[in-house]
């Protein structure tokens, strides 16, 4: 039975909480809106809230002078690439871990989950060090495998939990029928199992989209993705407001949109299936 | 049941993704090992090739005995600290509230959650520079409507102005997690402890606190883990000057920019212990919770 709520408490939480998340939401809205300002606009105190003459000149600006399109492709290889390799190597590794599980199985989950949590800045140095050794400096190749690596224990616990509610009668079912492993992946397991593994997909683009230590520290010209490109805006170009809206809107829109997609799945990722 | 067949299989299914994460924390942790009982200054002329002069535990030492060692570990408890505070509060505030019924929930749910996904990067900046500046910025501005002397934020008040940029991207990840476990509470007990006249104050702390014991935990191990980390939004905001420099931060120093390989490997392997202390107790929590 659902509780009684009177009009009165049920106006006062919608003002209280509209009001609160407009406040949180405010700096980027900020953002977005002044990336349509003139520079002279975007620092006019008062501040300008609609009154303004909207133009698209900013993002042409960044594009020209930069070369935004190349981070953009980058952020895009970058974070698709290794969430496609990841998936890769994990969706084996979760299944088997969820299906044909041994004693060991809780330990290696566990295990898997304690490499996500050294600290990268301990391995800056020995990173680096095989980057040049192997060529992989201001490479896609090289980050996509960096990133991959930090996110596959995330990829394969989110896999594991969806897995594992996966009734198991119907692959027993499938196996008296005589369904090979093959056949038991790709015809029973595969349908029930694409909602999981889309949700791992686009919870890991997001991640891998966002992160910053790595992609700063390890990219120069050739691979920098957008929070790279973002970075140097640091000064004194981030003092052009307008301009630093205008990239830093493209750089959140894609990921923002994905994001409002995820919000249940977020949970389950980033607490490992602690909090469902 | 599982056959031999099948368990072999499954052995070889696990096998690239155990060898692969094992290579990623072997290889690098052993190097960083190494490094930090070695002499290795690349700028003085020590190189890998010509063998590097084995120091024990100097390194060790000279990171701890360094002055900028204990400021930062005051500025890593601040900013760690302040951040979690803030947002574990305002999360379980913010989480009551969004349980509520109310008009648009699912909107405001959107605009709590959205910074979250603005990479780092960008929020630093944008607070940096929009918000924090203290000529155009918009408390600059607001602080002249008000008559008062506009603060430059990043350098007078720098922890506190970190702070409250990490709380901005970390608030919603709390709220989202206490929300998903606020909605796990069983409505009748509350409807029974409303209609039994407990007053809200008492429903707070005997029945939803207690309920979110765990949620607050896992909450506060996992966004400790990533905000000893935090690196890009000091490296675009302050650079590590005016009291920010973590200790995350000061590793990274060592490293590239005093090209200290030695020091900054030990103070690696200290992030790398501290880290773990945390971790242990996440992954106690997180491994009960598979035997459920």
């Amino acid at each position: 039975m659902a509780r009684a709520v009177t009009t009165r408490r049920k106006v006062l939480t919608t003002v209280a909480a509209w009001a609160i998340g407009l406040l949180i939401f405010f700096p980027i809205y900020w953002t977005i809106l002044t990336s349509f300002k003139t520079e002279a606009q975007a620092i006019n105190n008062p501040p300008l809230f609609f009154n303004f003459d909207w133009t698209l000149e900013n993002y042409a600006v960044v594009q020209e002078r930069s070369d935004y399109m190349r981070f953009l492709w980058n952020s895009v290889i970058l974070a698709g690439g290794s969430t496609l390799l990841g998936i890769l190597i994990a969706v084996p590794a979760a299944w088997s871990m969820a299906f044909v599980p041994s004693r060991r199985t809780k330990d290696i989950l566990l295990w898997m989950l304690s490499t996500k949590m050294l600290p990268a800045v301990g391995v800056l140095y020995p990173i680096s060090l095989l980057f040049v050794q192997f060529d992989l400096l201001d490479t896609r190749i090289g980050l996509i495998l960096v990133l991959m690596l930090i996110n596959l224990p995330i990829i394969v616990w989110m896999l594991y939990t969806y897995f594992k509610e996966i009734p198991v009668d119907i692959l027993e079912a499938a196996r008296m029928d005589g369904a090979g492993l093959t056949q038991e992946i790709l015809y029973v397991l595969t349908p029930m199992a694409v909602p999981g593994i889309a949700s791992t997909i686009l919870l890991n683009i997001i991640l891998a989209w966002n992160e910053a230590f790595w992609t700063l520290n390890l990219t120069a010209a050739n691979a920098a993705p957008l929070t790279a490109f973002i970075a140097s805006y640091s000064s004194p170009e981030g003092l052009f407001y307008a301009k630093l809206s205008a990239a830093s809107t493209m750089a959140i829109a894609p990921i923002l949109i994905l994001g409002w997609f995820s919000q249940k799945q977020l949970v389950r990722g980033l607490t490992f299936g602690a909090v469902k | 049941m599982a056959t031999d067949h099948s368990r072999s299989a499954a052995r070889l299914m696990m096998t690239p993704a155990v060898i692969l994460l094992l290579g990623w924390m072997l290889v690098p942790l052993t190097m960083t090992l190494y490094f930090s009982f070695k002499k290795y200054l690349p700028m003085r002329g020590d190189s890998l090739e010509r063998g590097l002069d084995w120091v024990g535990f100097e390194n060790y030492a000279r990171f701890i005995r360094s002055s900028s060692f204990w400021p930062s570990v005051q500025a890593t408890l601040m900013i760690v600290g302040g951040v979690l505070v803030i947002t574990v509060i305002l999360g379980i505030l913010l989480a009551i509230l969004l349980d509520q019924p109310f008009w648009g929930q699912g909107i405001v749910r959107i605009l709590v959650i959205a910074p979250f996904f603005v990479m780092p990067t960008v929020s630093a900046l944008v607070w940096k520079n929009m918000f924090m500046d203290p000529v155009n910025g918009m408390f600059a501005h607001l602080w002249r409507f008000f008559g008062a002397e506009p603060v430059s934020w990043l350098s007078d008040a720098a922890v506190p102005s970190i702070i409250l940029i990490v709380s901005w991207q970390w608030l919603p990840f709390a709220t989202l997690i206490l929300l998903t476990a606020i909605q796990s509470l069983d409505s009748e007990q509350m409807e029974a402890a409303e209609m039994d006249g407990a007053p809200v104050l008492a429903r707070f702390f005997h029945i939803i606190l207690p309920h979110l014991g765990r949620a607050i935990t896992i909450v506060i191990l996992i966004q400790t883990i990533f905000l000893l980390s935090i690196f890009a939004e000091i490296f675009v905001t302050t650079g590590g000057s005016f009291g920010t420099r973590t200790l995350t931060y000061l590793i990274f120093q060592r490293v590239v920019d005093s090209q200290n390989i030695g020091l900054g490997s030990a103070g690696g392997v200290y992030a790398i212990i501290l880290a773990n202390i945390v971790a242990i107790f996440l992954m106690r929590i997180v491994g009960n919770n598979l035997d459920r």
